[in-house]
């Protein structure tokens, strides 16, 4: 099974795709920006029938001298299979296609990433902070994101003595 | 009885009227609110000690329990829910995230609910025994009873 996965993804995307993983129960697969939405596509339709987007995060893997990542976790109802597929993304200014348009869960999930690591959704609907209020700077979970950073929503008053 | 009086001073009377009919407002956000439910349910049984009205408006609530983690998102709630009890009011923070933040001392959650609103009583713990918590509230009506009237007021 896995070994046919490999075979029939190189085949269809000869281009921007490496397999990197084919261990079973841990493919993965990396897929340039510019073909994202394209492999997200066709893995969606049938042959290989990905119907669920179960999740979607990032990594900040800037202190490794890369840039942000991607990470989808799609799975196959029909074939009660799993896939993720990792997309590298720049240190500077992260911008990758939304997949709104595919999966209607990518909403949300992508407003989250914005909100933590700053991404930027190109085509998201609606795309604003989700977890943390307005008026909120930066994107906690940056790694250059100070650890004891505070920005208060409300004045703090000095706790009795 | 004919004849008969007692004496007592005012504050100590009102205070003993207050200790023994507080009414809660439970702010119930995290896991604490497990021990909230077993402390006040008939095993350890918060109405013993005249604790156990539970109000679903903070207008008609004098305690409010504050557990769980407060996080700053919320923190605007909590001050609204505070502002919006009439005096003679009480706060208990309940468990260690209320108390000082906790584990979270992050971006995310307030370092302690006394940088919101004035706290009286802390319970620690994460989250606290029933025991803590019973033990909690009788300090507080100890406090409550050796209240003096203009105490409040000069507080806030």
């Amino acid at each position: 099974m896995a070994e046919n996965l490999s075979r029939v993804l190189t085949e269809r995307f000869p281009s921007g795709l490496e397999v990197l993983s084919d261990a079973p129960g841990d493919e993965t697969v990396a897929v340039g920006e510019a073909v994202l939405l394209d492999a997200m596509t066709w893995l969606k339709g049938r042959p290989l029938d990905y119907a669920m987007l179960l999740d979607l995060t990032c990594l900040d893997e800037r202190p490794l001298g890369r840039g942000f990542t991607m990470v989808y976790h799609l799975l196959s109802l029909s074939r009660n299979h799993r896939l993720r597929v990792k997309v590298a993304l720049a240190a500077d200014a992260p911008a990758v296609g939304s997949l709104t348009g595919l999966w209607k869960n990518a909403d949300w999930l992508e407003r989250e990433v914005y909100d933590m690591f700053g991404v930027q959704f190109t085509g998201h609907p609606d795309l604003r902070r989700i977890l943390m209020y307005e008026g909120f700077e930066g994107h906690p979970l940056r790694k250059d994101y100070p650890l004891r950073k505070r920005q208060p929503r409300l004045k703090e008053r000095t706790p009795d003595a | 009885m004919k004849g008969a009086f007692i004496t007592t001073r005012f504050e100590h009377m009102l205070g003993w009227a207050r200790k023994y009919s507080l009414f809660q407002y439970p702010f119930i956000t995290a896991c604490c609110g497990i021990e909230y439910m077993s402390t006040a349910c008939a095993h350890y049984d918060l109405d013993r000690f005249g604790a156990g009205l539970t109000r679903f408006s903070p207008r008609q609530a004098d305690m409010l329990l504050v557990v769980g983690t407060i996080t700053q998102k919320l923190a605007p709630v909590l001050k609204t829910v505070y502002d919006q009890m009439t005096e003679p009011k009480w706060v208990v923070a309940f468990g260690t995230c209320a108390v000082s933040g906790g584990i979270y001392n992050n971006y995310a959650v307030v370092q302690g609910i006394d940088r919101l609103i004035p706290v009286d009583i802390y319970i620690p713990g994460c989250p606290p025994r029933p025991e803590a918590v019973l033990d909690g509230l009788i300090k507080l009506q100890e406090k409550i009873q050796n209240e003096r009237p203009e105490w409040r007021w000069r507080k806030t």
